[in-house]
């Protein structure tokens, strides 16, 4: 049995037709990362997977059962990282552990928020807030609160979608290094095809909305721990890119010559290779 | 860059404009009671006859001859029960019609209502009321006072990102703990502008309030000596309002806008 999946969901915003029978199942311990275009409806599959919004058609199961609502056993590290901005760097991730894990001792939880901001590197900006925060530190500090919760499952909305190159990389780094280290089914949302292969097992792309559905899964058969500079000429690499890039370019050709009014939003690296 | 010079033009015009426009005023006001307003006590008369209770502020000569701080204090006192009244009743009142849209069609159009109506016309339904012109100036207090914080607090509700919600949810935190660890925080800023704007108004009604109910305070010290026939006081006790409001309007701001850095 998957811990987490979708059933032949369909799911609409107003008169938007999002998502249309879409099917994922993530086994345990697995790191999954749904590509698409900007606008597919990939923060949708986040947030159907959280419990934070339900399918109009089809089941969202964990662990076999429906999902009801949210809880911390699926964590969430959303896109604009969602940190209070009132409370300290420390504090905001102590609040999620003193939510989740409010029967541990205090001396226990204080030390457990220490221990995963240490994690992320932030062990020296305990008491800077937010606004006094970087975009990658802030959302370094989002992931250290993910983590802290200890969810079975981490749900990644384009947690770097939002950075800059250079610090998207070593987020990148630091995310791999998380997954490999503490075992945790991941799924990462990104528009990012280089970034789906550096970090996941296997790679689920979504095509191009509206009426999204999952395409075919590539395994990602690459040996960890990987290497971003090796990568570009590893064949493996450039035969997976290539594969997941025509889905995607093909899956919007489709939508554009069905519909005239679908949304058309670039996606940088998919434009450079395919030219 | 600027230069030095211009440096000192700059701060010079800071202080000094505003001093110039205070002596403009000054002077329209002394030629104003030598010309065709001749009751208008002059400038230097005015001083002349408060001094005594400016340079004494809190002497007690009598029950209505006091120092103007005194009476201050009385008036600050009175306002911050009506005021305290208002944000007891005004900001969970705010969060209700912030939170639910049942309470928001319920209430929102009786909010919209008694919101414009005058601390003139409260007065006297107080009261009736209570019988007694303490509590009735306390209520029209509160009553013209809580609106800002009712509305600005149920906009803060209202604009507590999504975001901010959707963390609780995903931690799973009770109702109660979502209310005073995520929205209250969140709609802060928002309420402090409400609170404010409340006492704005809590201290303009003060002096309807003591006039008509003849409590002693600024309000009551300035309808007495109108009756009186003192009318330099008159402009002492309007300059002291005008002085105590812009006071207290900036500690709010000062307040208001450190809840906006954080």
């Amino acid at each position: 049995m998957a811990l987490l999946e979708l059933l032949n969901v369909d799911k609409s915003h107003g008169q938007t037709h999002v998502l249309r029978n879409a099917s994922l199942a993530v086994e345990k311990g697995e790191f999954v990362a749904i590509v698409g275009f900007s606008g597919a409806g990939k923060s949708t599959i986040i947030s159907l997977l959280s419990g934070l919004s339900r399918p109009d058609k089809g089941q969202v199961l964990w662990q076999g059962k429906p999902v009801e609502a949210p809880g911390p056993e699926r964590g969430v590290v959303f896109q604009n990282y969602s940190l209070l901005p009132w409370l300290t760097t420390f504090e905001n991730v102590y609040f999620a552990v003193d939510s989740v894990l409010a029967s541990l001792p205090k001396e226990e939880k204080l030390r457990r928020t220490e221990r995963y901001l240490a994690m992320v590197g932030l062990g020296h900006a305990h008491e800077r807030k937010p606004a006094q925060l970087s975009g990658g530190m802030r959302q370094r500090v989002a992931l250290a609160r993910a983590l802290a919760a200890d969810p079975e499952v981490l749900l990644m909305d384009e947690p770097l979608s939002a950075l800059d190159a250079l610090t998207r990389a070593s987020l990148q780094d630091e995310i791999e290094r998380i997954g490999r280290v503490s075992g945790k089914t991941i799924v990462l949302v990104t528009n990012d095809v280089d970034e789906a292969i550096l970090l996941a097992d296997r790679i689920v792309p979504l095509s191009a909305g509206p009426a999204a559905t999952f395409g075919p899964s590539s395994e990602v058969d690459i040996p960890r721990p990987r290497d971003r500079r090796a990568l570009n000429h590893d064949p493996k690499f450039r035969a997976l890119k290539a594969q997941i890039t025509e889905f995607l370019l093909d899956s919007r050709q489709k939508r554009r010559s069905g519909r005239v009014e679908a949304p058309s939003e670039p996606l940088v690296q998919l434009v450079e290779v395919a030219s | 860059m600027e230069s030095k010079s211009q440096m000192w033009i700059r701060r010079l015009a800071a202080v000094g404009l505003p001093v110039l426009g205070i002596l403009v005023i000054i002077g329209l006001w002394a030629i104003t009671s030598k010309t065709w307003a001749t009751s208008l006590p002059t400038p230097w008369k005015t001083w002349e006859v408060s001094r005594s209770y400016v340079l004494d502020p809190f002497s007690k000569r009598g029950e209505l001859d006091q120092g103007i701080l005194r009476f201050t204090w009385y008036s600050l006192e009175r306002v911050a029960q009506g005021y305290g009244l208002a944000l007891l009743i005004g900001t969970p009142l705010g969060f209700l019609l912030g939170m639910s849209r049942f309470f928001q069609a319920l209430f929102d159009p009786i909010v919209q209502i008694l919101r414009p109506v005058s601390p003139l016309a409260w007065l006297p339904l107080g009261l009736v009321i209570f019988q007694q012109p303490g509590p009735a100036g306390l209520f029209t207090i509160a009553m013209c006072s809580m609106w800002p914080t009712v509305l600005n607090t149920a906009l803060g509700v209202r604009s507590v990102p999504q975001d901010y919600l959707n963390v609780a949810k995903v931690l799973r935190l009770g109702r109660m703990k979502t209310l005073f660890k995520v929205m209250l925080p969140a709609a802060l800023p928002y309420m402090f502008t409400g609170f404010r704007l409340s006492l704005g108004i809590a201290w303009l009604v003060i002096v309807a309030a003591e006039m008509l109910t003849g409590a002693p305070g600024v309000g009551g010290f300035l309808w007495q000596e109108y009756n009186a026939l003192i009318y330099e006081h008159i402009i002492l006790c309007i300059v002291t309002i005008g002085l105590v409001g812009f006071i207290l309007d900036r500690m709010m701001g000062a307040i208001e806008q450190r809840l906006k850095v954080a």
